[in-house]
Order: structure tokens, then sequence, then C-alpha cells
């Protein structure tokens, strides 16, 4: 480089450079939030973003026979092979023990996964409706809510599950 | 340990039992065979005499057209993942990394690892949008256009499944090979832009401690990532090994947290949404939360910890006879550098130090060679790998006191009784040069 195009270049540093580095790269498109709804499905353990509605475990026995039964096994149990059954077992005391509903520490955990993903074959066609009736109804299955318990956006939430607050975490640090 | 030098000292000095030699002979040590034949201790320079030459067809005539995308030769057909779902049936499917018919650090894209819940989505990378919004000042999508447009990292990363070598919580050696043990876990070159980018393009809300990422595929797979890892070294990767991802590593962008348990590095993440608290996913919640000895339940488990397995040679492989070979094998960490390696070759009773091929990246495979003389005895050959942190690899009794075993044998790779298991490997080599899967 020249002595003449270095200087040149110190100069259009000078003049240009800070300016030009501190604008972000800003190439995103603003979104709204409403905008975000048909993706935005995430329910959290607080209750946060649970949809209006509600279900019964009956109405969701008569959902879940139709839908569900032919992968998870009728009354949520004897699934074929490679399937998971949705009643489970209460103590964890084997390393290899089967992990279903029993062992989530929030029920949100339960509506949310088959909101977001049942059925398998055509998952996010099931209403709001029938994704409580269905939580419900394999909640009552492992006797963790009673035969006529609603499920709704301020029910659900508040389940006790068998292994609320039994979960330890081996990395705080790193949260 | 004294270096070998040429003239009377022995050329390859024996550093462990059962023929384990220098990591530094044979290291551009001419002088070495120079000194080994003067001495008559070079046994391998007077081996049995090759063939007289000839010219094969091949070298006779001109060979076929160059193709615009190369495949392996003919030759090689037998190098590809094994398949968990070949039928395509309504549930999971794995491929598994072929460890012990490839070698190097880079697994190519071909054969990295794949796991997809839900097979292999067919996106469309115009049509594929990244929303990040949550607690954010302005929530905002990116196209891939966009991304790469935007500064780019480049880096060596592993991925390995938190199931990865979980036939190993078995009572009993599984008999398989490293791809069966092992193939759950895959190392790239990954360029993409740091997640911490994109946040200062949103503008990060402070209440935001956790992210969720999710998926574009059919269950929307999600899982919760600290904000603190977005913050350090989480990036969205668009290229691997140089070219776009591969459709089973994610096509066309996943989020790679470098040491973190591969299945929160979200492939074809089309969202990350900041919150205030963990979204406890059904893939944390269940599936990658463990259970530990004494009902301990255990989540955030993020870390994949130290580990290495000897891939040649290894189970599947069988050996031609008594004299030289190379024992070689990969080495990693979730924690950062590998540090050092040492190998037996006496199950565990001696041990010597493995040559590092570098440069070692941190969360990468680190490529370990050992120089072996093999006598023709049974003998059985461990790693062990340490990290920068300090962490090395637990035996196998540590392990099995701190994290259990099953009761009864395991007998399929797709059984996952467990995860996260990081103890050593141990490969018995019998008389014949036959190679079983042993716990030593």
């Amino acid at each position: 480089m020249s002595t003449r195009s270095l200087l040149i270049s110190v100069a259009l540093t000078v003049a240009f450079g800070s300016a030009a580095l501190a604008e972000p790269p800003n190439l995103g498109k603003p979104i709204t939030e409403a905008d975000t709804k048909a993706w935005d499905i995430a329910v959290l353990p607080d209750g946060t973003n649970m949809p209006p509605g509600s279900g019964t475990p009956t109405q969701g026995a008569a959902v879940y026979s139709q839908k569900c039964a032919m992968c998870h096994g009728d009354k949520g149990v004897n699934p074929p092979a490679g399937y998971s059954p949705m009643v489970g077992i209460k103590k964890f005391d084997k390393i290899d023990a089967p992990k279903t509903v029993t062992y989530y520490e929030f029920a949100t955990t339960l509506f949310d996964v088959i909101r977001r993903s049942m059925p398998y074959q055509m998952p996010r066609t099931l209403t709001d409706n029938e994704v409580y009736a269905l939580s419900a109804y394999i909640l009552s299955l492992n006797q963790i809510i009673g035969e006529n318990d609603t499920m709704n956006a301020e029910t659900l939430p508040k389940v006790k599950m068998p292994n609320a607050g039994k979960f330890t975490i081996p990395y705080p640090d790193r949260i | 340990m004294s270096k070998p030098r040429g003239g009377a000292s022995p050329p390859f000095e024996q550093v462990a039992g059962n023929g384990l030699l220098d990591r530094r002979a044979l290291l551009g040590r001419g002088v070495l065979f120079a000194g080994a034949a003067a001495t008559g201790t070079g046994a391998s320079l007077a081996s049995a005499a090759a063939e007289p030459l000839k010219d094969e067809p091949w070298s006779l005539m001109m060979g076929s057209v160059v193709p615009p995308r190369q495949e392996p030769s003919r030759f090689e057909k037998h190098v590809v993942r094994t398949l968990s779902n070949p039928n395509h049936e309504f549930r999971n499917s794995h491929g598994r990394t072929p460890h012990h018919l490839i070698n190097g650090t880079i697994t190519p894209s071909a054969l990295h690892f794949s796991i997809c819940h839900s097979g292999v989505p067919d996106i469309d990378p115009e049509k594929h949008r990244l929303l990040i919004h949550g607690l954010v000042k302005q929530p905002k999508t990116f196209s891939l256009a966009d991304l790469d447009r935007y500064p780019k990292v480049t880096r060596m990363a592993f991925v390995e499944c938190a199931g990865n070598s979980a036939p190993m919580f078995s009572n009993e050696a599984f008999q398989g090979t490293c791809q069966a043990l092992h193939g759950l876990a895959s190392n790239s070159e990954w360029t993409g832009v740091l997640v911490s980018t994109l946040l200062d393009e949103v503008g990060l809300d402070p209440k935001a401690k956790w992210f969720l990422a999710e998926g574009a595929d059919s269950l929307a797979l999600h899982r919760s990532v600290p904000v603190k890892k977005g913050l350090d070294d989480a990036m969205i990767a668009i290229y691997q090994n140089g070219e776009r991802l591969m459709p089973g590593n994610g096509y066309p962008m996943r989020l790679l947290l470098p040491g973190y348990q591969g299945n929160m590095n979200v492939k074809y993440v089309r969202r990350l949404k900041l919150l205030d608290q963990p979204a406890m996913s059904f893939y944390e919640a269940k599936t990658y939360s463990q259970i530990f000895p004494g009902e301990k339940l255990v989540k955030f488990n993020f870390v994949m910890q130290v580990k290495s397995f000897i891939t040649h040679p290894s189970f599947g492989h069988s050996l031609k006879g008594p004299g030289y070979y190379e024992i070689s094998g990969v080495a990693y960490s979730g924690n950062g550098r590998i540090s050092r390696v040492m190998v037996s070759a006496d199950g565990g009773k001696s041990w010597g130090q493995a040559a590092l091929q570098g440069p070692t990246y941190p969360q990468a495979f680190t490529r370990f060679t050992m120089p072996w003389r093999w006598d023709g005895q049974p003998v059985t050959l461990m790693s062990r790998a340490w990290d920068e942190s300090g962490l090395g690899q637990p035996l196998r009794a540590e392990f099995v006191a701190n994290r259990g075993q099953t009761e009864k044998p395991v007998t399929s790779p797709l059984a996952f009784p467990n995860q996260h298991y990081n103890s050593i490997t141990a490969w018995a080599v019998d008389s014949k040069g036959e190679i079983k899967h042993v716990y030593a």
C-alpha cells in the first residue's frame, strides 16, 4: 500500500468507520406477537399461554379410543411393541424404569405434547377442548385427578404431579 | 520415559504392558529405522517379500467421467450408517456413524449420525423462517438468505445424543461395534451466526433467563436452553463441513450448543422464544431427563462429559497376525479441549500416553494414536481421556457405583436403559486376533 492510499484509507476509516460499525446488520423483519400465534403454542409450567377451553375424562375417553388407542393401547395399557403406554408406574427405583406421564413434574408437559405433536400422523389437528379432555382422561387413568375433574387453563397447571419437586439439577451454575 | 535414540537404544521403547510403544516413535524419525536396521532389531524391515509388480486393467485405460458430485468408491459401499427404522414405521429413526470404518476427526456429512423423532422433513429453504420473540424489544423473523449476510463463525464441534453408548449400561458387555455402541456421536465443522448476534438484533429483555428452541418438524420438537448458553457459544448453524446442512442434521438451519446434549441442538429450528422459565417440554421433562440410582431424578443434565473409545482396532475388526499396529480412537468433552489420553493393552494394569493429533479444539473430536507391537497373546485394549477442566473418564466400577447398571443384559442398541454413559470401552483381542467387547 502506498503512503497516499494508506492516508486515504485512514481518512475514510475516521470519516465513516465508526458510524458504519455502530449500525447493526438489521436484516430481520419485524413481526407483531399477534402474527406469531400459529407457532406460539408452547404452554409453560405456571400456566402461561394455556388456551381457552376445557375437557373432562369422560369426554377424553371418547377422543382417545378414536384417535390414540391404536398406538398407546386401550385405556392406556398394552400398546403395540415400540409405542408408549399412557398408564405408568409411580416408583422410579430402577435406572431403566419406563418413564411415562407419571414421571412428568408438571401436567402442562402432557397438555403441550398432545397439542403440538399428536396424533403422530396428524399433528395439530385436535381442538383445544379435545386436548384438555385427553389430558384429563390420561391424568385420571393414572389416578392423578378424579374421574369427574374438569381440566382447563386454571385447573390443569395446578394438578399435583407425583414427581413434582423431586428433580435435582446437576449444573445450576449454567442456568 | 526416556526418548529412544538411534544406535544402541531400543528402536521402539515400550511404555506400558503388552507392547504399547512410545507415542513419539515413528513420528518422522528416519534415524530410528536406520538405527534399528544397523542393530538388527528392525524385524519389520525384513518381512516376507512382496509379489512382482504388473499393470492392472485400470492403469491401461481412461477412467470414468468426472461427476458433478463425487460418491465414494464402489469398494467402500459397506461404509454406511446403520438404521433403526428402515421400514419407515410411525416412530423415531436413528442412523449411526460407522466409527470403526472411518478415521481422522471430521465425520463425513453423509455419515454424521441422525436421530429424527418424526422422519426427515422436506423443508423449502426459501420458505423457512427463524422467529425470535418473547422477552425481546422487537420480535423479528430471519430467512436463510438473511442469516447468510450476518457475520458468521466457523468452528469444530461434536454433537452427541445423550443416549449414545447406552448399551454399556448393560450388566453384561453388549457385543457390538463402535457404531452400535458409540455411533450417536459425530463431529463436524459448523458455520453459522452466533445466537448472541441475533439477540442483539431483537433486543434481549433482561428478564429472559431461558429460551425455547423449536423445530419445523411435524412434532415441533422443542427444548429449553439457558440464555447464558445463548450468549456464550450457541450458534444457528447453516453450513456443515463447508456445505449446507444435511437434511438429517437440520437443513436448512439448526441450533448448535457445543458440548450440550444432542437433542438440545434443535434441528430445523424455526423459533426461539425468550422466557423467564423453562418450558418443561416433553423431551426435557421426560426423554432426556435421567433416573439415577436411589430414585434420584435429574433434569437439565446439559453437559456431555469427557469420553474416548478406541476405533482401531475394535469389535468387527480382526488382527492379521502378530506385529506392528496403530491403535487409534476419538476423544471429546463437553467441558472443553482434550488434554490427555492414556491407553492400556493389559486391561488397565499399566497405561501409556497416546499422541493427540492436534490441533485440539474445544468440544470437538480429537484423534489419539498409539504405536503397538502385538505379540499374538490375548490382550485387552482400553483408552481413558481427560479434559482441560481436569475431569477424566470414570473407570467402569466408579461409573456403575454412581450411575448403576441394568439387572438383565441389554440385547439391543435400541433399548436405551439410561443416558450420559461416559466410562471406558475395553476390547479383548484373543490369540486369533478376534475382538470382543468386555468390561475391564
